[in-house]
């Protein structure tokens, strides 16, 4: 028990972490497995209300749509597990084809690459566009973080970061809690072009 | 925002004065960034960290043809194509090229203030393109057909209700004035956008150059739908962007984001390296395009002075804290940039004929300068400014006349003395005057006027000069115009106050004004003459301190003079001297003096305290004029905004009696309700604004100087 204890993450990080992305307003829980995740995700997508958009002048259309999970570049038994779970409940699963489904995403999972405790930033380094589009037009951003990837500031993670944009090209991607405004009276208001909420999932390894 | 002269541009200030919307929300918001910024900040070594930045944007501006190169080349290596625009029209030819190029007619753009610059926009729709501003902010202003009115928070200048009407039009039903409601409206619309875009257009808060990105600081995640959805992705950026390094960059978003919005990070900070996957493009890769614009910045920073603004980060903090803005808003207070920083960059992107007018309207409270994210003396580069445009299109003449006399101590003296016979008529008995001589303008009515005094410091002194038995130190009296002249009673409180604690003193009479009035309307050479005549004064005498009652006249001697002399080797030395005695009454009672309790009778009066702006920001005393008033035994009431300036602004108050007058009405709210029977306060100019303001409003609160207030506690020896 103590040799665990030694090598894990000081707890102080984490519980910054913790404190931070909620107080940018993300939905932080701890999870033990990736199959705990899959349930979240599926049941998250349960209970949400399902929205779709106007894209082209037809507008919106609801006939047909179903609630849809999108997670690209999950491994392929991750992807298997919860298109599996998904369809159990009726719900679809994407990993690929996200530019077909811009009228609307329920569930983004994805996982992130690096923690900032400082901040309560999840940094996700998504060259690929399919997760890169999966984090922003989904409704709700689920997004598994290791809890080994946690780091105390920006610049604990400075190297990494150099490391994959010197791995050009990519899209890097700092994101504290769901997409936010102030621009009409400096009322804060929660969820206006990105996800209305963004759940972090911190993963015991 | 076009005015021809300074008289249409007082109109169109009068203007926002009268839109109770606008002055309410300012208001309300001033005082809400004020604390949260500091909670954004907690932990943090702000100072540090500013000077940490600035000195990395210093570091980065001697080497900016190489980080640029090595930028280009990085993100060319990543496969984006990089331009360099000589000016505005340069940057909008280039970006329209590559849009007709690329086939593309519908544009999805996100807030970029360099955009605004060059006016990219209507430059691109006279082109025949569509643009779709996709900031909820921007879309708003879009919408209007009017400009951003702050560089954070575009639309800061409108109502739920305004947003309302607006939305309403576009959906064509009537929308609910909910803020959440009218939030997913925007939501709602712009998805369609998103996916019809076929270019992307971006700014950039940064450019690294050693990987070639550039990050982009956002809170609504259209920056990211802006960068990913469209084939082509253009980015306009100033080269002052530029960044050496990315850890370089984490530390301008740990600064920007707290200064502009209190944020410790915003939503989200996407990072853009190189041409990235694209489903929409032909070939699967975006096309991505870099324009680095110049248009003024090159020339800016090869001027020793100005090149501190390359630090700029465009956080708008500025704008925030002046209390100018706060009262007329961004439309009135800059061209495109807003704020202290965007008076300067109107000058250097749009011309002296915009900036004419604006540069005017600082009231000098320094609030800017203590705020900038990159420490900036933005104070001092408007002034300069203004000095530059006078130079250039000729001085007005009373700015003209008033440099004259202040160069000729006697002349000026004379003048002074003759205005208190010319007052004869109109002063009243109890210091002010009845009417107003007709030199004063009709709007400077707001506040009573104090008359001249009978006898100035200076012929007192002969009189009331002390003998000192064996003196402790020798201190030198600058008493700066007003305390001679108009208030030397606050000098005799002084002298009294230094006697007892055995301190000889001595009144050089060749000293004059400190020459902040003539530095404040731009003209710099009898400013200069000034300092000259003030050091040779002070030259002779033998002095431990120089002590000023006047914190205007402390900062400008200590703080000004330096930069005013500089061009003379062979005085330095002198002026080094010099600045190093100067000293503040309250600084040198507290710390020099090291008063106590026991010099004191104290009576409990309640008192609360206006915080000269060349006290606590020029001086950085805030401690000690406070400890005093405890000391001296009364009883010290904080009273809400005590260190926002009171409106006064030397020859401020005259050029902008409206905005003077609108200050000083929240500065003598703010006494009042703190509940105390007297304020003190350590200038002399604060003094005639909020006495004069007092006795206007029928208000029974006295008004005096920190000095008086102790002198007359002293415990009689």
């Amino acid at each position: 028990m103590s040799i665990t204890e030694a090598t894990d993450k000081p707890v102080s990080d984490v519980d910054r972490f913790v404190d931070k992305a909620r107080a940018a307003a993300a939905i932080v829980s701890t999870i033990g497995s990736f199959e705990e995740a899959v349930d979240y995700a599926v049941d998250l997508g349960l209970k949400k209300e399902l929205r779709r958009y106007a894209i082209d002048d037809s507008g919106v259309n609801l006939a047909g749509a179903v609630k849809t999970i999108a997670a690209p570049l999950l491994s392929g038994q991750e992807f298997d597990l919860l298109a599996a779970a998904a369809e159990t409940h009726g719900l679809d699963c994407i990993g690929t084809g996200l530019r077909s489904h811009l009228a609307g995403v329920d569930i983004g999972l994805s996982y992130g690459d690096i923690g900032i405790a400082e901040t309560g930033t999840v940094v996700v380094n998504c060259p690929d566009e399919q997760l890169r589009l999966a984090t922003m037009i989904c409704e709700y951003h689920v997004c598994i973080l290791k809890r080994s990837a946690i780091v105390p500031d920006a610049y604990a993670a400075g190297q990494r970061l150099t490391e994959f944009m010197l791995d050009a090209p990519t899209y890097t991607a700092f994101i504290t809690g769901p997409s936010r405004t102030a621009d009409i009276e400096r009322v804060l208001s929660i969820g206006v072009h990105g996800p209305l909420e963004l759940h972090i999932l911190i993963l015991e390894d | 925002m076009d005015a021809k002269n300074l008289k249409e541009y007082r109109k169109l200030c009068q203007e926002s004065l009268d839109n109770e919307y606008l002055r309410t929300t300012l208001d309300t918001f001033a005082v809400a960034y004020r604390s949260g910024r500091a909670n954004a900040f907690a932990g943090i070594d702000i100072d540090q960290l500013v000077a940490d930045v600035a000195q990395m944007k210093d570091d980065t501006l001697k080497q900016l043809d190489d980080y640029l190169d090595r930028f280009t080349r990085m993100a060319e290596a990543a496969g984006v194509v990089v331009h360099h625009a000589r000016d505005g029209d340069h940057a909008n030819r280039i970006v329209a090229e590559i849009g007709h190029k690329a086939g593309c007619k519908r544009i999805i753009k996100t807030k970029s203030m360099t955009a605004e610059e060059t006016h990219l926009v209507p430059s691109l729709e006279r082109e025949g393109f569509e643009v779709t501003e996709t900031d909820l902010g921007e879309w708003i202003v879009q919408l209007r057909n009017e400009p951003p009115s702050h560089m954070v928070m575009p639309a800061i200048h409108l109502s739920r209700y305004h947003v309302r009407d607006l939305f309403s039009e576009i959906t064509g039903k009537k929308e609910d004035e909910d803020i959440e409601k009218l939030v997913k409206v925007s939501r709602n619309q712009m998805r369609k956008k998103f996916a019809q875009g076929e270019m992307g257009i971006t700014g950039a808060n940064f450019a690294v150059a050693e990987t070639g990105t550039i990050g982009i600081v956002t809170n609504e995640g259209n920056a990211r739908l802006v960068t990913t959805l469209p084939r082509v992705h253009v980015a306009l950026l100033g080269i002052d962007k530029l960044v050496p390094t990315v850890a370089d960059a984490l530390s301008q978003i740990k600064v920007l984001t707290r200064n502009a919005t209190a944020q410790q990070i915003t939503s989200y900070v996407t990072w853009v390296t190189g041409a990235n996957q694209c489903g929409a493009a032909e070939d699967g890769r975006k096309e991505v395009h870099f324009v680095l614009l110049d248009n003024g910045r090159r020339e800016m920073v090869a001027d020793p002075l100005f090149s501190q603004v390359f630090r700029c980060v465009r956080c708008g903090a500025c704008a925030n804290v002046c209390p100018v803005y706060r009262l007329v808003g961004g439309h009135k207070m800059g061209h495109v940039y807003i704020g202290a920083i965007g008076l300067i960059l109107t000058y250097f992107f749009h011309g002296e004929e915009n900036a004419r007018n604006l540069v005017q309207n600082c009231i000098n409270c320094e609030a800017c300068k203590d705020i900038c994210a990159g420490g900036i003396d933005l104070p001092r580069l408007i002034k300069e400014i203004h000095a530059r445009i006078q130079d250039n299109e000729g001085h007005p003449l009373p700015s003209l006349l008033l440099g004259k006399v202040l160069r000729n101590r006697k002349l000026f003296h004379t003048l002074l003395r003759t205005a208190k016979w010319a007052q004869k008529p109109v002063a009243g008995s109890d210091g002010f005057m009845r009417h107003l001589p007709m030199i004063f303008f009709k709007e400077h009515d707001f506040k009573a006027l104090p008359t001249i005094a009978d006898k100035p410091f200076r012929d007192r002194w002969a009189e009331i000069r002390p003998q000192v038995e064996n003196p402790q130190m020798k201190v030198g009296l600058f008493s700066g115009c007003v305390q001679d002249f108009v208030y030397p009673e606050q000098m005799a409180a002084a002298v009294a106050l230094f006697k007892d604690h055995n301190v000889s003193m001595v009144f050089p009479m060749q000293q004059s004004c400190c020459g902040l009035p003539v530095q404040m309307m731009g003209e710099r050479s009898a400013s200069r003459d000034v300092a000259l005549q003030n050091l040779n004064a002070f030259a002779k005498e033998d002095v431990d301190h120089i002590v000023t009652l006047c914190a205007s006249c402390a900062s400008h001697l200590k703080h000004n003079y330096p930069v005013l002399l500089a061009d003379d080797p062979k005085v330095r030395p002198d002026v080094e001297k010099f600045c190093a005695k100067v000293i503040d009454l309250s600084s040198f009672v507290h710390d020099v003096l090291k008063v106590e309790e026991a010099d004191f009778v104290g009576d409990g009066k309640s008192v609360t305290f206006h915080a000269p702006c060349h006290l606590c920001r020029g001086l950085g005393v805030k401690d000690a004029p406070r400890n005093l008033m405890r000391i001296a035994g009364m009883d010290y009431r904080e009273s809400a905004e005590e260190d926002v300036c009171c409106g006064f602004g030397g020859t401020y108050s005259a050029k902008f009696p409206e905005l003077s007058e609108q200050l000083l009405s929240n500065k003598l709210s703010n006494i009042e309700a703190s509940g105390a029977v007297m304020v003190l306060t350590d200038c002399p100019g604060c003094i005639m604004q909020i006495r004069g303001g007092m006795q206007k409003r029928g208000m029974d609160i006295e008004v005096k100087h920190t000095v008086e207030a102790l002198s007359e506690r002293r415990k009689k020896k």
